[in-house]
């Protein structure tokens, strides 16, 4: 009797693909993987550390996407929703053949979905080598491409690769190097460096700001942002996400001591004044 | 009501003044009218109508009356048995309605249908309060053989074990079968008299045959046929109404057509009274009006609202175990929207868009089931509409006009929730479901029931060892199949002789033509559950627990297994292949009266009742936890998004499915896009990838509130229940309550 074609049953890298909700709580996937396989995958981008993907994403750039998320991340954002996300030990290791075979089932329906790929994170390009080669595994099937990075490692892709993404969206926490250590734990720098190369090599942008009520509620930040954001020519539009307590459990799961503990959403007058800033800057705000 | 003192009118010239001629005025062929007259729309809804102030009024009176049903159960019971002719013309308020009748004399008040089966009549009357008139008891105990007698008296023992130990469920045994849609548009366009001739015609065609078994049947029921259409005219005259010819205007069209609809209300509680493919025929009369300056669109949209405030209000006198078996008080009164034609042109008019502006009127509403027939290729001011409604009101269906149209033809209609038929030339006969997690799990038992011990299946030695083995369990699973598809064909053939014999739909079957296309629909229950099971055995170790008597009774799993809904052909396989598998086992049994076997993947509410009578599944799933519906994913474990569970559930034949496979899924409008452009533009996507690829159907749940604080108590009744927000995603069943209670404060803020 015959009753599938598809390949026996036993898997060669353990890769449980198909099991567990990528919206769970992850860590320790990685655990047994050695010290020197790490170093050379994020050497040669062999295998990358993925905290989960997931399809039909509807909110992660145009279209219906795939959005697969990187594991690990040298920031520290107070309001982050998946901390989960940044040790790397706490991705599983993927073959960046088997994530593009992944990838391939959906191309077709991602087409007519006018979607694409987007990787997130975690930080994506602390694996860059890895991320450059799945985003150019996307575009070889014809597949629009989406990076959504805070930009610190930029410089690890060349003007070629950058140039060959069609969309970066990057996430502006704050305004001012004071305020963005105190937020992020890292200065603000690389990633205003990062969006003024996009648009000088013409690489469309999506930037994003989210509205954290006693954090960045001062009518400056938003004021500064929309200035720097409608200086650089190259950004399609403004996501203004209202901050949110879903990945608070998240925190306490994994002992961390959660500063916005008590934060309540904003108002809707208040992300609606944050949306005006950014409109009066002649910005796509939605 | 003045009608009735008009004088005769040259009925036919007068009502088909302006219509394109065809083969339709020679013949009864509803099709051919469509496609000569119809004018497809390629617009968006900018034209459309607010609800009139008589409409808002009309409704309210009704919504206050929904309120005291509610706390009621019913709001009255007439015991008067139910016909046709039975009760006096009822009125909601006589001179504010446009379209009139009601199946009781008042709204609301249900009828009793005892041919179909007098127990659960007797049952349902207690329930409520009230005391079975005497008369009537003694009529259908002494006098009156109903359905439910008859299928008894011919039941096999096998049949009766099946049934109680629910391997069998649901079987349309004591009650109307339903799922069979007379074409009542033919009412509206050739008049009663015409349809009166031509079943006449049809019953002396047969004078030359042998009086044989059929012929004697096919006899008898045209005669039955046409009483039911000289009943139907006599109906419609007690409301002022002569029927006997055609429809003239628009007005009169929907009155008539829902005269013909109402005749088979009043008549058979079946458990799906659908509808047809209404909208664009009446389209033709409303196109005609307004053309000649004789209709505004303010009241072609009146008319629309009170056909469907009619179609709302339909009710049956049905028993608590029956609204638990399919959740709720569904009526299914479906009408199939849109589609394309055979000849490439779309099927969506203006009163396509019409029908959809009901839900704005009135309000959301689960009747009229409302069933676009989706292809990429309707036009996308349709296609935008229709996303735009089920978003706004999640009162609405999708299904794959290019499969359905493909199998059956252009002028198809949805009966329940995925039956296609060729409308007026094609019925089935409904058969409820198979429970094959249970047929699972009598394998590993030697026919044994994991739940009461007993034998139900054929005796055979059951499984060994501690470990169960793929390759053997697959050769019981077949073995069991085999015996169970034999006891499901052998009840059906039952059940439906009898029903014809019994409780037959002769208003309905009189607007089919004669000797319709026949299908037998079987079903299947715990299609995921029964995936998920054999991967588990195929690609992890599980492990048998028995009790004292050896019975198998839980399961132990160890290692990772491919879950179906994550688009891994591993699994998606093993469910595809149970599809053709139990489909092949069927087709090797004749059926009643020769109809054609399909099945359906639907168990769009009852996945919840099976479940609870199946014991402990391979796959993990504890005793009594319900079900996924239909042809979804188990709850949870389709863990990668709508993308990838809808591509598993496409992978499943429709060839071996052909009575439908539906997939519900549920979201949150924040999960669609940020702002309404983008998520109606993001729902539209989805539509068209997945129905231009092999989906069949889709559900779209998009959740408010309230919804969401019942997925937190039901959460089987959500499968798939994703919240995303850029960035996050949360699967929401899976939460804790004060995580839940989180998402809905975020979700929902400020709303």
């Amino acid at each position: 009797m015959t009753i599938d074609n598809a390949p026996p049953s036993s898997e060669p890298q353990n890769v449980p693909l198909e099991a567990k909700s990528p919206y769970e709580l992850r860590t320790n996937l990685s655990k047994n993987v050695s010290e020197n396989v790490i170093k050379h995958s994020l050497e040669t981008g062999d295998i990358g550390f993925l905290h989960s993907f997931t399809t039909g994403s509807a909110v992660d750039g145009p279209g219906i996407r795939v959005v697969a998320w990187t594991a690990g991340c040298h920031w520290r954002c107070q309001f982050c929703h998946n901390p989960d996300t940044w040790s790397l030990a706490n991705g599983m290791p993927v073959p960046i053949e088997k994530a593009i075979e992944e990838l391939g089932k959906y191309r077709h329906g991602l087409k007519v979905m006018q979607g694409g790929l987007t990787i997130s994170g975690g930080e994506p390009l602390l694996q860059d080598r890895f991320v450059a080669r799945l985003l150019a595994g996307a575009k070889n099937m014809g597949v629009h491409t989406c990076l959504n990075s805070n930009g610190m490692f930029h410089t690890r892709l060349s003007d070629a690769e950058l140039r060959n993404i069609d969309l970066v969206i990057t996430d502006i926490k704050t305004w001012g190097d004071e305020r963005h250590l105190a937020l992020t734990g890292k200065e603000m720098g690389p990633t205003i460096e990062f969006a003024k190369r996009c648009a000088a090599l013409g690489v469309p942008m999506w930037l994003r700001h989210v509205v954290i009520p006693g954090v960045t509620e001062d009518p400056v930040i938003a004021d500064e942002i929309a200035k720097f954001a409608a200086s650089l020519g190259n950004v399609e539009r403004i996501d203004v996400l209202p901050f949110h307590q879903m990945g608070r459990y998240k925190w306490h799961a994994l002992g961390l001591d959660y500063a916005l503990e008590n934060t309540p959403p904003p108002t809707i007058a208040l992300v609606n004044r944050v949306i005006s800033q950014f409109t009066a800057a002649g910005l796509n705000t939605v | 009501m003045t009608t009735m003192a008009e004088p005769k009118r040259d009925a036919q010239s007068d009502a088909w003044n302006k219509f394109s001629p065809g083969i339709w005025q020679k013949d009864i062929n509803v099709r051919d009218f469509i496609q000569q007259n119809y004018h497809p729309y390629e617009g968006d809804g900018s034209f459309l109508a607010p609800a009139t102030e008589r409409t808002t009024k009309l409704w309210k009176k009704l919504t206050d009356l929904f309120v005291e049903e509610r706390k009621k159960g019913v709001l009255d019971v007439s015991q008067i048995p139910s016909s046709i002719t039975a009760h006096a013309p009822g009125y909601i308020d006589k001179d504010n309605e446009v379209i009139v009748g009601l199946q009781t004399e008042a709204p609301l008040k249900r009828a009793i249908m005892p041919n179909g089966g007098f127990r659960m009549i007797v049952g349902a009357l207690k329930t409520y309060g009230y005391e079975p008139d005497p008369h009537v008891v003694e009529a259908f105990s002494k006098y009156r053989k109903t359905h439910n007698d008859a299928v008894f008296d011919a039941y096999t023992a096998d049949i009766r074990k099946c049934r109680s130990s629910h391997i069998l469920t649901g079987l349309p045994d004591a009650y109307g079968r339903g799922r069979i849609i007379g074409d009542y548009r033919r009412v509206a366009l050739y008049g009663v008299a015409k349809l009166l001739e031509k079943k006449q015609a049809e019953k002396t065609s047969l004078d030359s045959a042998m009086s044989t078994d059929e012929i004697i049947r096919d006899r008898e029921e045209l005669s039955e046929q046409a009483r039911a259409l000289q009943e139907l005219q006599q109906m419609a005259a007690n409301y002022g109404f002569d029927i006997s010819g055609p429809a003239r205007t628009a007005k009169e069209a929907v009155q008539w057509l829902y005269f013909g609809y109402l005749a088979a209300v009043k008549e058979q509680n079946g458990a799906a009274m659908s509808l047809g493919r209404t909208s664009t025929f009446l389209d033709i009369y409303f196109q005609r009006d307004l053309a000649a300056g004789t209709l505004t669109e303010e009241q072609a949209q009146e008319i629309v609202d009170d056909f469907v405030i009619k179609l709302r209000i339909v009710r049956f006198l049905r028993t608590p175990e029956y609204d638990e078996l399919f959740a709720g008080d569904p009526t299914w009164v479906t009408e199939s929207i849109a589609g394309m034609g055979d000849d490439g042109r779309p099927l969506v008019t203006r009163s396509s868009f019409r029908f959809l502006q009901t839900l704005y009127n009135l309000g959301p509403a689960p009747e009229p089931n409302l069933t676009i027939w989706y292809s990429p290729r309707l036009p996308e001011g349709f296609r935008s509409f229709a996303a735009k409604v089920a978003i706004d009101t999640s009162s609405i269906q999708f299904e794959s006009d290019e499969i359905m149209r493909s199998a059956w033809g252009d002028d198809g209609a949805i009966a329940c929730c995925v039956s296609p038929m060729l409308v007026g030339k094609q019925m089935q006969f409904f058969g409820a479901r198979a429970n094959l997690a249970k047929c699972l799990l009598y394998a590993i038992n030697g026919g044994r029931d994991e739940i009461t011990g007993k034998q139900v299946g054929p005796k055979s030695a059951p499984v060994e060892g501690e470990y169960l083995n793929f390759d053997d369990i697959l050769e019981r699973f077949e073995d069991m199949m085999e015996w169970l598809a034999n006891v499901y064909v052998n009840a059906m053939n039952v059940i439906h002789y009898m029903h014809d014999k019994y409780a037959y739909e002769r208003i309905e079957m009189a607007l089919h033509d004669y000797n319709p296309l026949r299908t037998m629909a079987f079903g299947m229950a715990g299609l995921s559950v029964v995936a998920d099971s054999l991967s588990a055995i195929r690609y992890a170790k599980v492990k048998v627990v028995r009790d004292e008597t050896g019975l198998v009774v839980d399961y132990q799993t160890e290692g990772e297994f491919p879950k179906f809904g994550n688009h891994d052909n591993r699994v998606d396989h093993l469910a595809a292949w149970l599809v053709s598998t139990f489909m092949t086992k069927l087709r090797k049994y004749p059926t009643y009266r020769n109809a054609i076997h399909t099945q359906s993947i639907l168990t769009i509410t009852s996945n919840v009742v099976y479940g609870k009578s199946t014991g402990n599944t391979p796959d993990g799933r504890r005793k009594g936890e319900p079900f996924a519906p239909g042809a979804n994913p188990m709850h949870g474990r389709d863990s990668h998004g709508i993308h990838a569970a809808a591509a598993s559930v496409a992978k499943i034949p429709y060839r071996d499915a052909a009575d439908g496979i539906s997939l519900t899924a549920s979201l949150v409008p924040e999960g669609l896009g940020r702002v309404e452009a983008d998520r109606i533009k993001n729902l539209r996507s989805i539509l068209d990838a997945f129905f231009g690829v092999t989906g069949y159907h889709m559900n779209v749940n998009v959740l408010n509130r309230e919804t969401l604080i019942d997925a937190m108590e039901h959460p089987e009744k959500y499968p798939s229940l994703t919240i995303r927000v850029s960035g996050y995603a949360v699967n929401f069943v899976r939460l804790t309550r004060a995580q839940q209670m989180d998402v809905i404060n975020r979700t929902f803020h400020g709303a």
